[in-house]
């Protein structure tokens, strides 16, 4: 069954790296659900939350071919791991004197903040993980959607463990963490093992 | 020192030992022309058409072992490249492709002769660079040798625009190393994996070895020859992975898949224990992924962690090089012996046996490549196109020594065989032998004058029987004798060799063509041979597209 699987992958800071990306996801015919990528906690790395389709298989060989491109520093996949994950929505819903109250209702329920008023709309801020978020959506289409922008999912790991690049300087070490990265699936060191 | 980009660049490849280097000049290229004359130890191939570049550099790198170098200019010439980049791609050949692109400020701007070649070639490269800064070439150029060079070989493409060839740098020497945290070097495989791989092979009954190219590349030979004596392994090897076994040795069982030896498919598909060394499990080399002997357990050996699992679930993945891999393996192997296993193949090899050449007087492919092993006691480099002389190259000719089988596997690229014959030439001085197909050869016939000029010693074999074979042979199986654009006129072969200064001859019969051999001995120019073939000789065994290998034909008969 194909499932909705995370993944968070460093990448050097240089032009051209989003188009690697793309280029490798789209011949491979791998689905992108989203991708966002943003600055992390280190100076010159990218890190990029990829939510793909797939099954275990496909989901691994992603992180494979990821991993084979130069400038990705390191691949994982953390779908199985206990994590935090969060998505934020601009919706402009429509709202008037007649029904604002209404809407405002709606936004105190899911703990959205309003960051735009207008005498016939509202801009709404959902901040949530996805399920959340498409709860939000739902209930505000009912006063009419205008138009909306999500995010796409940023997650992090629970807990001490940090999905950060190893620092590496010794070659046989890189070597080691990175193997440890890749492949992650419940089934075992590799993912295939037959047995 | 202060160095313009040019130098920079030329100084670089002097650094990395490069030298020969295939390429074609124009109009962003100029400054580094310029500078050629200055470096008369990197010896500049002029080609006659850009793809003939990357394919000589391809041929090179496969014979020599090294990386091979090309060049050319922007927008048309680097797209020229692009077939010769993407052959190498897929046969994992370290190549650096150096083009020159447009000055910066028309970058963007579909100035004259602009291509976004970094962006043509992002999923045909290992890696690529757009370099913006004269000091960035050196960096970038040391980074692209090792890149292509290590794990998994590959192209690498430097793309250098005119203004920054002119532009000045600090040259202080060429880099010591490199320093690219993405790219960690997986040669050395983990304990455990080594261990669990040992011990299903040595629990295996009926093992068998898959070798590829990664064998040949990782110039392997010994180790996997010590590897299948000690556990009494029969050893198949993939079409790019033909060399990597001595096929001589009494434990090579020739070559599997679509037109791969019967008993070496019949094998595959009979062993408990497939164990791939340095290949990828290609559809060409399987058959059918559904069907191939689902009861086997898979020992994968691969540099590439990518390629583990992308086809077949493996019951033992190794991560690591070749040779590095065997070496850790080969203390954990147990000295078996297999007679029951070997003899059940050899059956197998008695009924269906590879030498089933017809008398008579005519020239046919098998006979024709028998009787070149022959002359050539065996030990020539071949370099083949694509197509049915391809697979008569690969089944007949006794290959003993690494390196010693050139040929396009992955992308079948017809018309190879011209230049990268001639590239590989420059690797050796005992001749190469080019077989050619007659559409292949038309392809790329343009570089006789490049072989002309260089005087090599290339002996083009075009086994021509007027038709695109290959495609022919599909035609009559599969689609009820519909020929439908494979008779290929031609011009006269001998005629055209001339006509570039090359020595033309031309065979009709079988005493005509061993005459060619005899005439040949000794002769140190090029020369073309139009060995004219029956014109509707089909390739066998074969496994029919989408079937399985258990399913292998031997003739027409069995369809």
């Amino acid at each position: 069954m194909a499932s909705r699987n995370t993944i968070v992958a460093h990448v050097e800071d240089r032009p051209g790296v989003l188009a690697r990306v793309a280029s490798l996801f789209r011949r491979r015919g791998f689905n992108i659900e989203s991708l966002t990528v943003g600055h992390c906690e280190e100076p010159g790395l990218s890190r990029m939350t990829i939510v793909v389709d797939g099954d275990d298989h496909q989901v691994d060989q992603v992180c494979r071919q990821l991993f084979k491109l130069i400038d990705v520093v390191s691949v994982q996949d953390i779908t199985y791991a206990p994590m935090v994950d969060r998505e934020l929505a601009l919706i402009k819903v429509s709202a008037t004197n007649f029904n604002r109250r209404e809407v405002l209702d709606v936004v105190e329920v899911f703990r959205a903040d309003v960051v735009d008023v207008h005498s016939e709309a509202l801009i709404v801020q959902v901040l949530g993980d996805e399920g959340k978020v498409d709860a939000a959506v739902k209930m505000f289409e009912q006063f009419g959607i205008l138009e909306m922008v999500r995010t796409g999912r940023v997650a992090m790991v629970r807990g001490t463990e940090t999905t950060k690049p190893p620092a590496i300087s010794d070659s046989q070490q890189a070597a080691a963490a990175i193997r440890a990265m890749l492949g992650r699936r419940p089934e075992g060191v590799l993912p295939f093992a037959s047995d | 020192m202060r160095l313009t980009g040019a130098r920079i660049l030329m100084e670089c490849l002097r650094a990395e030992g490069v030298e020969v280097f295939f390429g074609y000049p124009g109009g962003v290229v100029l400054p580094l022309y310029n500078t050629l004359g200055e470096y008369p130890d990197i010896k500049h191939v002029l080609v006659r058409h850009e793809q003939a570049a990357a394919h000589a550099a391809d041929g090179y790198a496969r014979v020599a072992g090294r990386t091979g170098v090309c060049l050319a200019t922007s927008g048309p010439g680097a797209t020229n490249l692009v077939t010769g980049i993407t052959t190498a791609y897929m046969d994992s050949v370290p190549m650096v492709v150096l083009t020159g692109n447009v000055a910066r400020d028309l970058i963007g701007r579909d100035g004259f002769q602009e291509a976004d070649i970094t962006g043509i070639t992002l999923p045909i490269t290992k890696h690529n660079y757009l370099l913006m800064r004269a000091s960035e070439i050196a960096p970038a150029v040391k980074e692209a040798f090792h890149i292509a060079s290590t794990g998994r070989k590959g192209p690498v493409l430097v793309d250098i625009p005119k203004d920054v060839f002119i532009e000045e740098a600090e040259w202080d020497g060429y880099p010591q190393g490199v320093s690219l945290r993405g790219y960690p070097i997986m040669d050395v495989p983990r304990e455990e994996e080594v261990a669990k791989a040992a011990e299903t092979i040595n629990a295996a009954k009926k093992p068998i070895i898959i070798a590829g190219h990664g064998v040949v590349q990782s110039e392997a030979q010994g180790e996997l020859v010590e590897f299948a004596e000690r556990s009494d392994t029969p050893v198949l090897t993939t079409l790019l992975g033909i060399s990597g076994m001595p096929e001589d040795h009494e434990l090579s069982y020739g070559f599997l898949g679509m037109h791969g030896h019967f008993y070496a498919n019949m094998a595959a598909d009979e062993a408990d224990v497939v164990i791939g060394i340095g290949m990828r499990f290609d559809d060409r080399a399987m058959g059918r992924f559904s069907d191939f002997n689902p009861t086997a357990k898979i020992v994968h050996i691969d540099i590439d962690p990518a390629e583990i699992g992308k086809n077949f679930k493996t019951h033992a993945p190794v991560n690591g090089d070749v040779k590095e891999t065997l070496a850790r393996l080969l203390p954990q192997i147990e000295q078996h012996s297999h007679p029951e296993w070997l003899a059940e193949i050899d059956q197998i090899m008695a009924q269906h046996p590879t030498d089933y050449v017809e008398e008579g007087t005519s020239l046919g492919g098998p006979w024709l490549v028998q009787a070149l092993a022959e002359a050539t006691d065996g030990q020539s480099t071949i370099v083949t196109g694509v197509g049915q002389h391809q697979m008569w190259a690969a089944q007949y000719y006794p290959y003993t020594k690494q390196r010693q089988w050139v040929t396009s596997g992955g992308l079948g690229t017809m018309g190879y065989e011209v230049p990268a014959a001639m590239g590989a030439q420059f690797a050796q001085r005992e001749p190469i032998w080019s077989i050619c197909g007659d559409g292949g050869f038309q392809m790329t016939s343009q570089e006789l004058q490049t072989v002309a000029e260089h005087n090599l010693p290339v002996r083009f074999a075009i086994f021509n029987n007027g038709f695109l074979g290959m495609v022919r042979q599909w035609q009559e199986l599969f689609y009820a004798n519909n020929y439908h654009s494979v008779d290929l006129g031609q011009p006269d072969f001998v005629k055209l060799a001339e006509a570039y200064g090359v020595r033309g001859v031309r065979a009709t019969t079988r005493a005509e063509a061993l005459q060619v051999f005899r005439d040949l001995e000794g002769y140190d120019g090029p020369v073309v041979i139009d060995f004219q073939l029956e014109r509707e000789e089909n390739v066998w065994p074969m496994v029919p597209a989408g079937a399985a290998l258990s399913e292998t034909i031997e003739s027409a008969e069995d369809l």
